[in-house]
């Protein structure tokens, strides 16, 4: 299982080790440091690497690199959702996840590894289990600390780890009891240079937070739960309740959580919000080239399309660009080449355009690709699959909670092929 | 201390603080020892106390704590003392406890096994398995895994349907990392039938549904593997299919570390079951700012999932993708199209076109890539689209690597005749001959040649100026040898140089780089490890790799094909034809006379110097006096009285060997047959088979007395035969055999004995001595005992050879009443070391190119022809002594029959 833990961070420095079994010298990461210099970009660094005693499987989260060091034949997504999870700890304990948190915590970091996982087996990875073993930081709690001498570490047993639902503790009490359910859908697309679709998919996820005393047993209907074909539960829901009765039946854990990730397959057509018009061309032996983008709204059901943002990765032989914008700023990052087009509100009277001319290096080739375009956006009170959440009902509790439901439509990895 | 700074100066004031009541200083203080403890044993030793009572702790939390840091203290001094606390946390009575003391048992063999061992923690282990808390027995599986990776034949985890329903049901309560062990242990469990293979998977497919893309791919794993039990018209079967795709697809969402391993074992499974994705091509689609390592896994699912049907959509990305900024990416989608126009027929033309549209970039490494795939297009379909050749000639300038010139130049020595100016073309590429790489320089030499053949008249120059530079200026032995041998055929006999030089090429394969399909096999049973990201077993990459057992996919129970163990094994389908073909008794004396029995290799003391003595002077007398028929009367009549008490460790060892026969998977046994009857042989039987397991032939016998008197002295010799067979150990019966007693021997053979042909081929002629007299009788061995484990051939090397062999070699032979399919003909057959080595479908006929190796080297290539729904195949076999093709298709029908 896993043998030790570095975190790296960008500029190469081991600033963080941890190790479950014997000590592994840091020079095991030399193999680490080796790949990376390989790959051109930090995201391309390979996640499982072979040493000749030990295996890397690596995560690059927040600008931080986690890499583990295995000795014998385990699952590679073992690892890596453990590390995944391990990021997802410390943000949820100091609020971000970077090297500056993790040093200014370091005692805390240290007791949560320690407790996360035992001789390289998991022991505890649920939020609320560890935050009934090791409280997180907060302001107040450091003042009181500092002046009666207590500390961070629960003194009782976490009772949930223990029971059968391991995710939610035992004596929770609200005063406001709520229960908050976000559908967040995120279109992943391929739109290419016609503006016809290659490929778009639906992946959706309910957030939820809950904040209901006692032991309360929930139970969430959908008005079309047709749509989910493809769908990831929290392990707090009842699989039988859902394959028989298609109702997401569970005991909630305390606070936030996922409760569902879903994906809307391709067989399913997918309504794209927005189309973009763009012509990007560079004159063969001139030092350089057109850029003309417009964006507008469709079939976005009467909502406003808001967030919007253009990214886009100029090739290699551009030097700049000068344009105009009828709405909205741009940038343009000489070094790394990418313009950022920060629109904002759609308003369809008005379709913004950005247009100008693009300098090339004199001398330089006539670039050979194309580049995309990446769109992010956002559209409030809508779930674009049409998924509505019919009711939420509650059992094994007497009080009247407060229930909410907010949907949002977000673009994922949304891209326009010119 | 977290920061690499050595604090260890610090310990006795730390092992102070131990005995806090405040918990985070206790914690903080057990940290410290887990680092330190090792550099400074002799002060650890004064933690011990502290140690032991927290175990006895009030509070669990405690108790638990201090148990799980005692484990990780690897110094032996404490190692000692922890076995009593241990032993009583592993009975806690709080289940938090009993988890952790769990794992501690796990920590405690990686220190010291042998403890473990003696103080039958493993057996407490084992009955935690039943605990009814769910993760206590989670934590039991994952110890218990832990351990027996590190002793692969202990056994540990022994299943049986009860455990594992207890599993089942511990799987459903258990926290995600406990299902992942969970799922783990499950996978390697061999259910019974299919019946129980479909109540696992039915308990199993809800965990698709989990979060955790751990879970998944291991319950994905677990899936495929039981799959192959089920039989394919189950309804059940296609459900699961269905089933399978959607999580899978639903990994592809996660970050992109997940999303690699993910698509790695993909990669397996789409090779294996390629139904399963076949409509899900669109998300395998590369986004531009994917990490390279998944967009170059991408592309290759994308190849293999490409068919007809979608190949429009295909071609239409990899251009898109031909266009991006990362070099490698762009040369792995240029070769793509190259490898779609190879594997889907319809669309070569498009992707001829297609790649001809990205040479007209004129982007260095794209043309170079195209040129290289171009080639093999050519290779896969001659003669159809020699019409790019002119564009291809184009760009001959711009062409900078040795793979794309060797291409290029291979082009146009190929097409020779069609290129008016390929003489001055060549010619360039000659200038600077001795700066090419070697690939370069074999291909020009190659190239020249076939010029020459073509257009003798124009080019004679040429090609004794490439001649001779290769065979006088070269130090590459390659190519030296390529050049004199061409040099020699055009000097002796140009005609036989152009028979040789241009004859028509076999075309080449439409898939490239599969996994064989046995490694497939067996990358399938570890979906989700390492070995599945590397595509390599485990004993081919771990550290350590004692004795790593191969797992393999358990055989299909459908319900129209039998069960493949041995004892299952229908009795009647052995050769019955055996008294007709074995020559009498009389002429096997004679040939018999020309035995030659050495004394035994190394015989165990049987019993006396005076029962030595026989055997010396029964051997050394030869049995030419035997034969004389004098009788014999050696010193075996008084034998019995001398003898004393049987060894009785021997007669255990000779079981422990039959048993050990019986379990061992091998090629297909035959069950066994009267070869001597009693009243032939003074009230010896002889019954018995021949098998081969992992590489050793042996002779099983049973061997019963049926006479009045004790038997004893036995003997074996064998007569010179076709494949030199012989006795690789004496026969070894220690007891002497009472009256109506059996005993079953397993002797090992070898075949390095001596040659001579024998009519029937197969024929064995074998005698036995014992006490009593010497017997003789003869047998028909099957031939699949003689197929060696490598008698894999390369697909090429089987094409080509299968070429060579002349067709009056072939012989042809029907199989009748014999209704598998081809999936299950193959992995039988591979049972007994026939292996396929390439697979087609031909007008909906199944085609299995398959070869062996007989333990002489004679290789012999087999094409099963399959056709569903008719129980009859045909088998047309090649080989270069056709003698034997009589006795393979013997064995097939054997193998396949049973």
């Amino acid at each position: 299982m896993i043998h030790s833990l570095f975190l790296i961070n960008c500029s190469g420095d081991i600033f963080l080790e941890k190790h479950w079994k014997s000590v592994v010298s840091q020079s095991v990461c030399d193999y680490f440091f080796e790949a990376q210099e390989k790959a051109a970009d930090v995201e391309n660094v390979p996640p499982v690497i072979s040493t000749p005693h030990h295996y890397l499987i690596s995560i690059y989260r927040e600008k931080i690199f986690f890499v583990s060091v295995i000795q014998t034949e385990v699952p590679p997504l073992f690892v890596i959702e453990f590390l995944h999870r391990v990021a997802d700890t410390f943000q949820d304990y100091f609020g971000e996840c970077s090297e500056t948190a993790i040093k200014d915590n370091v005692v805390i970091v240290y007791e949560l590894l320690e407790e996360m996982l035992d001789n390289g087996f998991p022991l505890a990875t649920e939020s609320n289990i560890l935050k009934e073993l090791i409280k997180p930081p907060t302001i107040l709690r450091s003042v009181v600390n500092s002046i009666t001498g207590s500390s961070n570490m629960g003194e009782t047993l976490p009772t949930g780890q223990l029971s059968n639902i391991p995710w939610r503790r035992a004596v929770v009490k609200y005063t406001n009891n709520e229960a908050y359910f976000d559908v967040i859908e995120e279109i992943d697309a391929i739109i290419d240079k016609s503006g016809s679709t290659v490929f778009a998919e639906i992946q959706g996820v309910i957030d939820s937070c809950i904040k209901l005393s006692g032991m309360p047993d929930l139970s969430l209907s959908f008005m079309n739960p047709r749509l989910l074909d493809d769908v990831s539960f929290h392990p707090c829901i009842r699989f039988k309740r859902w394959e028989s009765e298609r109702v997401l039946s569970f005991i909630p854990p305390d606070g936030n959580f996922r409760l569902i990730s879903y994906r809307v397959s391709s067989q399913n057509l997918v309504a794209i919000p927005v189309y973009v018009k763009h012509i990007i061309s560079f004159k063969e032996n001139s030092s350089s080239g057109r850029f003309d983008v417009t964006i507008g709204p469709k079939q976005n059901m009467g909502k406003t399309v808001e967030g919007v943002i253009v990214t886009v990765h100029m090739p290699k032989a551009v030097l700049n660009m000068n344009l105009t914008s009828t709405q909205g700023s741009y940038t343009f990052d000489p070094v790394l080449k990418v313009l950022t087009w920060d629109i904002g509100k759609i308003t369809p009277q008005k379709l913004p355009n950005l247009k100008g001319i693009v300098n090339l290096q004199s001398g330089a080739p006539k670039p050979e690709e194309n580049p995309s375009l990446n769109v992010q956006f956002k559209i409030q009170q809508l779930a674009i699959s049409g998924l509505k959440v019919n009711r939420l009902d509650m059992f094994g509790e007497k009080y009247k909670p407060f229930k909410g439901v907010k949907y949002i439509t977000k673009a994922g990895k949304f891209q326009v092929r010119t | 201390m977290t920061v690499g700074k050595d604090v260890s100066a610090l310990f006795p004031d730390v092992v102070n603080c131990m005995q806090t009541d405040n918990l985070e200083l206790k914690k903080l203080v057990y940290l410290y020892l887990m680092n330190y403890a090792k550099s400074q044993p002799d002060m650890a030793i004064m933690a011990v106390n502290t140690f032991v009572k927290d175990c006895e702790d009030p509070n669990p939390l405690i108790r638990a704590l201090a148990v799980r840091t005692m484990g990780c203290i690897r110094v032996d001094k404490i190692t000692e003392y922890l076995c009593e606390p241990l032993r009583k946390c592993l009975k806690d009575e709080d289940p938090y406890v009993r988890k952790t003391a769990a794992v501690c048992v796990a920590k405690l063999h990686d220190i010291n096994a042998q403890l473990v061992e003696d103080q039958g923690f493993l057996d407490t282990l084992k009955d935690l398995i039943s605990d009814s808390n769910p993760m206590v027995v989670a934590n039991a599986v994952a110890a218990l895994s832990e351990i027996a990776e590190s002793h692969p034949s202990s056994n540990l985890l022994d299943l049986n349907p009860q455990s594992i329903n207890k599993l089942l049901t511990a799987l459903n309560e258990c926290t995600e990392w406990g299902q992942i062990f969970i799922l783990d242990c499950l996978a390697n469990y061999m259910p019974k039938d299919d019946r129980e293979a479909q109540s696992i998977c039915e308990r199993v497919t809800p965990r698709l549904s989990h979060a955790n893309s751990a879970v998944v791919l291991s319950a994905v794993k677990v899936l495929m593997k039981f799959m192959e039990m089920l039989s394919k018209d189950l309804d059940y079967y296609g459900t699961l299919l269905k089933k399978l795709a959607p999580p899978l697809v639903t990994l592809l969402s996660a970050e992109p570390e997940l999303q690699y391993v993910a698509l790695r074992n993909i990669n397996l499974i789409v090779q294996k079951r390629p139904e399963i994705l076949k409509h899900e091509m669109k998300v395998f689609f590369v986004k531009y700012n994917d990490p390279i390592y998944v967009k170059l896994e991408k592309l290759d699912i994308m190849i293999r999932l490409a068919s007809q049907a979608n190949i429009a959509q295909v071609l239409a990305e990899l251009k898109e993708y031909a266009t991006e900024v990362d070099v490698d990416f762009v040369r792995k989608a240029v070769r793509a199209i190259g490898r779609c126009a190879i594997k889907v027929e319809q669309s070569a033309e498009r992707c001829v076109s297609t790649l001809l549209d990205l040479i007209q970039t004129k982007v260095n490494y794209v043309v170079q890539e195209a040129i290289v795939v171009i080639k093999d297009i050519f290779r896969k379909y001659p003669n159809k689209y020699e019409s790019v050749i002119a564009t291809l000639c184009e760009n001959l300038d711009s062409l900078d690597e040795p793979e794309a010139r060797a291409a290029m130049i291979w082009i146009v020595g190929e097409y020779a005749e069609r290129i008016d100016n390929a003489d001055e073309l060549l010619e360039s590429f000659l200038e600077g001959f001795h700066d090419e790489s070697t690939q370069v320089q074999l291909q020009l030499l190659t190239a020249i040649v076939k010029l020459f053949l073509k257009k003798p008249t124009e080019t004679q120059e040429l090609v004794q100026q490439v001649l001779s530079l290769a065979t006088q200026d070269s130090d590459n032995p390659d190519l030296r040898d390529r050049g004199y041998i061409y040099w020699r055929l055009l000097s002796t006999d140009p005609v036989a140089a152009k028979e040789v030089v241009l004859v028509e090429k076999p075309l080449i394969s439409e898939e490239t780089d599969l996994i064989e399909p046995t490694l497939l096999d067996e990358l399938i049973c570890y979906i989700g490890t390492l070995a599945s990201v590397y595509h390599k077993p485990p004993s081919a990459f771990v550290e350590g790799s004692r004795g790593i057992v191969h797992k393999s996919l358990p055989p299909r129970t459908g319900s129209s094909e039998s069960a493949e163990s041995p004892d299952a094994a229908p009795s009647g389908a052995p050769p019955s034809e055996q008294p007709a073909v074995i020559p009498t008794q009389g002429d096997l004396l004679g040939d018999l006379l020309n035995l030659d029995l050495g004394p035994p290799v190394s015989g165990p003391p049987v019993a006396t110097s005076s029962v030595q003595m026989g055997a010396v002077d029964l051997l050394g007398g030869g049995l030419d006096s035997l034969m004389g028929g004098t009788g014999f009367t050696a010193p075996s009549a008084v034998m019995p009285a001398n003898l004393g008490p049987p060894p009785s460790g021997g007669l255990g060892d000779l079981f422990d060997l039959a048993g050990g026969v019986g379990t061992l998977s091998g090629s297909h046994v035959a069950p066994k047959t009267v070869w001597l009857p009693a009243m032939k042989a003074k009230g010896l039987e002889i019954s018995g088979t021949f098998s081969r397991q992992v590489g050793a032939i042996s002779m099983d016998l049973l061997l019963t007395n049926k006479a009045l008197q004790v038997m004893s002295d036995f003997a074996i010799q064998f007569n010179r035969n076709s494949f030199g067979l012989a006795p690789a150990a004496p026969l070894q019966i220690h007891a002497p055999l009472a009256p109506n007693q059996t005993v079953e021997i397993s002797l090992p053979l070898n075949t390095v004995g001596s040659v001579m042909k024998m009519d029937p081929l197969n024929n064995l002629q074998v005698a036995v001595k014992n006490n009593i007299d010497v017997f003789y009788f003869s047998t028909l061995y099957p031939l699949h005992i003689l197929f060696v484990e490598d008698g894999k051939m390369e697909r090429q090397m089987f094409l080509a050879t299968w070429k060579d062999i002349p067709n009056e070699n072939e012989a042809q032979f029907q199989i009748k009443d014999c209704p598998l399919s081809a999936d299950a003909v193959s992995s039988k057959l591979q049972g007994s070391n026939i292996f396929t080595v390439a697979k087609r479908n031909v007008e909906g006929q199944d085609m299995l190119y398959q070869s062996l190796k007989l333990t002489n080297g004679i290789w012999v290539l087999a094409e099963l022809r399959i056709q569903p729904g008719s129980p009859s195949f045909t088998l047309s076999l090649k080989c270069r002594a056709p003698e034997v093709s009589q006795y393979v298709y013997q064995a097939y029908e054997t193998i396949l029959k049973n």
